[in-house]
């Protein structure tokens, strides 16, 4: 099980959980593995094709999926996956 | 008894000395060997004039601040004071106590050298007032005389005087920014005062640029108020921002934060910047042409149910200090040059667990904007990303 985790904004959708175990060889199968326990995360980290959606940031440990092999990255058990939605708050 | 003079020979004859010229020789071949040179000289001796690149720790400091200035017990060294008698004996004890390998005396000290006709330093002098003042950070080597006046000299322009702006606005007040500008267009509001320091109860209803310009003189008599109580858009951000040197982001919506971007890259100005919610926040410096830039981490926003505010979601009032004490430091190292910036990386701050978690951020080589000249990139392209239309009708 690899540790996935929640953003605030997404917490709503994960009954308020910060972190997620879910499993799965690669970051695709892990996140989708997280969209099947939560499945109200499902449309907010993939678009209808199924890839991730632009303005969801995704990190294997500490290094952006993009420069990695996107969603095919490979995945083990003592990694961590961070969903980062972008923040604008500032607040007035 | 010996006399004062018979120790100084004696300790000149156990000591290395130099003669100016291969002092000079020495730092202008600059092959990476050039030493170290240290003037132990008193501090108003120093402000005179001094050798160039020279650091300065008085003698009478020498054993507690030298390690500081030279880490590296390897590293050549050469001392000068006035006419080489001090160094001599400041030598010897980085010698024989303090374990430096490579220590010399100038022979003649600084006089000698000013005879012989070299260049020398004269440097912009701080008033004893702002001396005291500013005494801390001239004990710190990272700072010091040099990065002080850096700070004097500084432009800073904050963007909001709210949560985050307030902390910035006073810590950097304090820290000596000679210009603090203040894009602000709210008035001070009741509910602002859980976290926005800058203000207080008896100026509620007072503009904001206003209230944080009180609170910066009350710390900092000196600093230069600008104040711009306009909201900033593709209309006023290129006057706005140009000519600051560094801008501190505390915008509380992705339209503006786009435009803050394009202007800062096209104007190749660093952007300080940090966003906070409920209890967490990010931070990171958007340093243009030399890191990421805001687009290179996020292409593109969320859509507006996924990009609450704080006015609809809450914040704890200590989380915007935090993080606008976090973006005030990363102010003070891109003017001072100390340290190493948050350009290339994302600290994610959650306060509930206390946890910082670093991300890497990188350069889009195909960002719609870093990735260009600065020239090139147009007024129409200004603060513009995909879907553009569609998010603004949505945030509504």
């Amino acid at each position: 099980m690899s540790t996935v985790k929640i953003p605030p904004v997404l917490r709503a959708s994960t009954g308020g959980a910060k972190e997620i175990e879910a499993s799965g060889a690669n970051v695709g199968d892990v996140l989708r593995s997280l969209a099947e326990q939560h499945p109200a995360t499902e449309s907010q980290l993939f678009s209808e094709g199924g890839d991730l959606n632009r303005y969801v940031n995704v990190y294997l440990n500490d290094e952006d999926v993009r420069v990695l092999d996107g969603l095919d990255t490979g995945v083990s058990e003592s990694d961590t996956i961070v969903i980062l939605p972008a923040m604008a708050g500032g607040c007035r | 008894m010996a006399s004062g003079a018979d120790v100084i020979r004696r300790i000149k004859d156990q000591i290395e000395e130099v003669d100016p010229k291969e002092v000079r020789d020495l730092s202008q071949n600059g092959n990476g060997n050039a030493p170290v040179i240290v003037d132990v000289r008193e501090q108003h001796e120093f402000e005179e004039a001094h050798l160039p690149g020279a650091i300065h720790v008085p003698r009478g400091h020498l054993e507690s601040r030298i390690e500081g200035a030279v880490s590296d017990r390897s590293q050549p060294v050469v001392l000068y004071c006035a006419s080489g008698n001090r160094s001599a004996l400041a030598a010897h004890t980085m010698q024989e106590l303090l374990g430096y390998e490579d220590v010399a005396s100038m022979r003649g000290g600084i006089t000698l050298w000013k005879d012989r006709g070299y260049e020398v330093e004269v440097p912009r002098a701080l008033t004893g007032e702002q001396r005291e003042r500013y005494s801390r950070h001239l004990l710190v080597p990272e700072i010091g005389l040099e990065g002080q006046m850096k700070l004097l000299d500084a432009r800073v322009l904050l963007l909001g005087a709210g949560g985050l702006g307030s902390p910035a606005a006073l810590y950097l007040a304090a820290a000596g920014v000679g210009t603090i500008g203040i894009v602000d267009n709210d008035v001070v509001d009741l509910s602002n005062l859980q976290r926005q320091v800058a203000h207080s109860n008896d100026r509620i209803g007072m503009p904001k640029v206003d209230s944080a310009e009180v609170s910066i003189h009350e710390i900092n008599p000196d600093v230069n108020v600008e104040k711009h109580p306009v909201r900033l858009g593709a209309d006023n951000i290129m006057e706005i921002v140009e000519g600051y040197d560094v801008i501190v982001d505390g915008l509380d919506n992705f339209p503006t934060r786009y435009l803050l971007n394009d202007a800062s890259v096209r104007l190749q100005i660093p952007v300080v910047s940090a966003s906070i919610l409920g209890f967490e926040g990010q931070l990171s410096v958007f340093h243009p042409y030399e890191g990421p830039c805001y687009r290179c981490l996020y292409p593109t926003p969320p859509p507006a149910e996924l990009a609450p505010s704080c006015g609809a979601a809450g914040v704890l009032g200590v989380l915007p200090g935090v993080m606008g004490l976090l973006q005030s430091v990363e102010v003070i190292k891109l003017v001072t040059g100390a340290g190493d910036t948050m350009a290339g990386r994302l600290l994610l701050y959650d306060a509930l667990g206390t946890t910082f978690t670093e991300l890497k951020v990188r350069r889009d080589p195909e960002c719609p904007i870093c990735s260009r000249e600065p020239d090139s990139i147009s007024d129409d392209e200004m603060g513009v990303f995909p879907d553009y239309e569609l998010f603004c009708a949505g945030a509504g």
